[in-house]
């Protein structure tokens, strides 16, 4: 690159110009992110939404994710924004490797995490078996276990991202407001949540979306049966052989609801300084 | 011509030359003549997944310097895949529908022979513990049961005996090949499962075998092809070959496949 190009495009924003090789080699790897996003745009079957959208498959899928992955995402808060607290708040033995656990699903294999989840809650499962036993109720092949798998492999999204965010909220703060009389919940409620807002939105933002696109922990756990546990990723994977048009529709749909996140979390990820 | 390990490295030219040598012919051991080489990709149907791995080991040591590569997956997944453009030799699938899909697509080298046939079973846990004793006994809304999914051949054939003896059945799920049909009873989530009774042979004590009499049950032909883009032609028709031998029938039988 000559050091005379100053054009914006060519002229790097600090530091020093990598080398072109770089810059090939980073092009190639943008390619290889975006091509299967033009492709699957590209075969999205837009003349036929109107009709593809109103197939009962895919009807189906969209009423279960929608509500499974908000169920999902409503137990990731309930649950995860506390263990959030805690993880943030207190320093007990073994922490680190008590919190390891806790956000090991965000880099388990999602099929791992499946039979895991058969293994803890299925009919012969660790809990399972005590719960078939003692009320009747069995968990694989129920919407249940959709939002079970779903909230297994969402909530440490949501948990790590609360935790760095309580991270950043002023303890003198919360000081200021126990001096003045404050209890716990109204310090939690008036003070800890309004200065964590942003970062539980954006918590909840890829919670929501890493549940709506959860597929191997379903599928081996929760089956799959239109209605009841097919969801959009499941539909994408089995329609696709039947009936590719909707499977490229519903991938379509997700791609979307992804790039809405994406949009959404834009002071997160999108930054460009 | 006997191709030594360096030509596995010359390209497609030669490979085609190979082929042109070496056309196989099969005896009754399923040996062939001529020599074959370099990697064999074989797109196999799930319920053929450990009849086709001792298949794969009984040809590469009459063959040794190919390499056989299996995909096991449903017939329905393997022949989009085709579709798709995946590279393989030889397609073996558990229905002529799925077979048909791809040779409606001109990727079928050849005509499509069957060479194994097989039949439904009702897989049930270990000892049978809710006595189910045939296919009237899964209407039964208190039982999980589980069948694969209507593309599935397994699952297509199953829809068949049901609505012939008009049962019917509210599964819990549909899997996606009947391996992970099977797998559902093995676990324990599910008490039962429609399946092939090869299946059963394979399961081997793991799920126990409800058979359902022949008057009710279909036979389920399993066809074999070498693909149009088969990388390895040569190796391919030899596999095929072997399959329909002596040898590799004896191999089908002991797997719970029936003759065609």
């Amino acid at each position: 690159m000559s050091d005379r190009v100053s054009s914006r495009a060519t002229s790097p924003v600090s530091g020093v110009a990598p080398p072109r090789t770089a810059v090939v080699l980073g092009m190639i790897g943008f390619a290889l992110l975006v091509l299967p996003l033009i492709g699957l745009t590209l075969r999205t079957p837009w003349g036929r939404v109107g009709q593809l959208i109103t197939d009962p498959v895919v009807l189906q899928a969209l009423r279960l994710s929608l509500g499974s992955s908000l169920v999902a995402l409503a137990v990731s808060v309930v649950l995860g924004v506390p263990l959030a607290l805690v993880f943030a708040r207190y320093d007990f033995p073994g922490k680190p490797f008590v919190r390891a656990l806790a956000v090991l699903p965000m880099v388990l294999p999602p099929v791992v995490g499946g039979v895991g989840l058969l293994a803890a809650f299925g009919r012969r499962g660790l809990v399972g078996r005590p719960l078939a036993e003692a009320t009747g109720i069995t968990l694989p092949f129920t919407s249940a276990a959709v939002v079970i798998a779903a909230t297994f492999v969402a909530m440490p999204f949501l948990i790590v991202t609360v935790e760095a965010g309580l991270r950043m909220v002023d303890p003198r703060l919360e000081d200021a407001a126990a001096t003045l009389g404050a209890d716990r919940w109204t310090i939690l409620r008036r003070v800890v949540l309004p200065a964590l807002w942003p970062s539980l939105a954006a918590g909840m933002a890829l919670c929501w979306a890493r549940a709506l696109g959860e597929f191997g922990a379903t599928i081996t756990f929760a089956g799959n049966l239109p209605g009841t546990t097919q969801t959009m990723p499941l539909a994408v994977y089995l329609e696709l052989e039947r009936n590719p048009e909707a499977a490229y529709l519903i991938s379509f749909i997700l791609l979307a609801v992804s790039v809405a996140v994406l949009v959404t979390l834009r002071d997160r990820f999108l930054r460009t300084s | 011509m006997k191709p030594d390990g360096r030509a596995r490295l010359v390209g497609l030219a030669l490979v085609v030359a190979v082929a042109a040598c070496a056309a196989p012919t099969a005896d009754d051991d399923g040996d062939t003549t001529g020599d074959v080489s370099g990697e064999l990709i074989v797109f196999a149907t799930a319920s053929l997944t450990d009849a086709f791995d001792q298949m794969r080991d009984a040809f590469v040591s009459a063959h040794d310097s190919v390499e056989v590569v299996v995909n096991n997956a449903g017939s329905q997944t393997l022949a989009s895949q085709i579709l798709e453009g995946a590279q393989a030799d030889v397609f073996a699938s558990a229905d002529t529908v799925q077979m048909d899909a791809v040779g409606d697509a001109d990727e079928l080298a050849g005509e499509p022979v069957v060479f194994a046939e097989n039949r439904l079973a009702i897989a049930v846990e270990p000892g049978n513990p809710l006595g189910i004793g045939g296919l009237a006994d899964l209407a039964d809304p208190q039982l999980v049961v589980v069948l694969a999914a209507e593309e599935v051949p397994a699952g297509r054939y199953a829809r068949q005996v049901l609505d012939a003896v008009g049962v019917e059945v509210a599964p819990a799920s549909l899997e996606q090949s009947v391996r992970a049909a099977l797998s559902k009873v093995e676990l324990g989530e599910a008490d039962a499962a429609i399946v092939f009774a090869s299946d059963l042979v394979a399961s081997a004590g793991r799920a126990d075998d409800v058979p359902i009499p022949s008057e009710q049950n279909v036979v389920a032909r399993y066809p074999i092809a070498v693909l149009t883009h088969a990388p390895n032609p040569a190796a391919a028709e030899a596999f095929v070959a072997f399959v329909r031998s002596d040898a590799g029938q004896r191999i089908l039988a002991d797997a719970g496949f029936a003759a065609p």
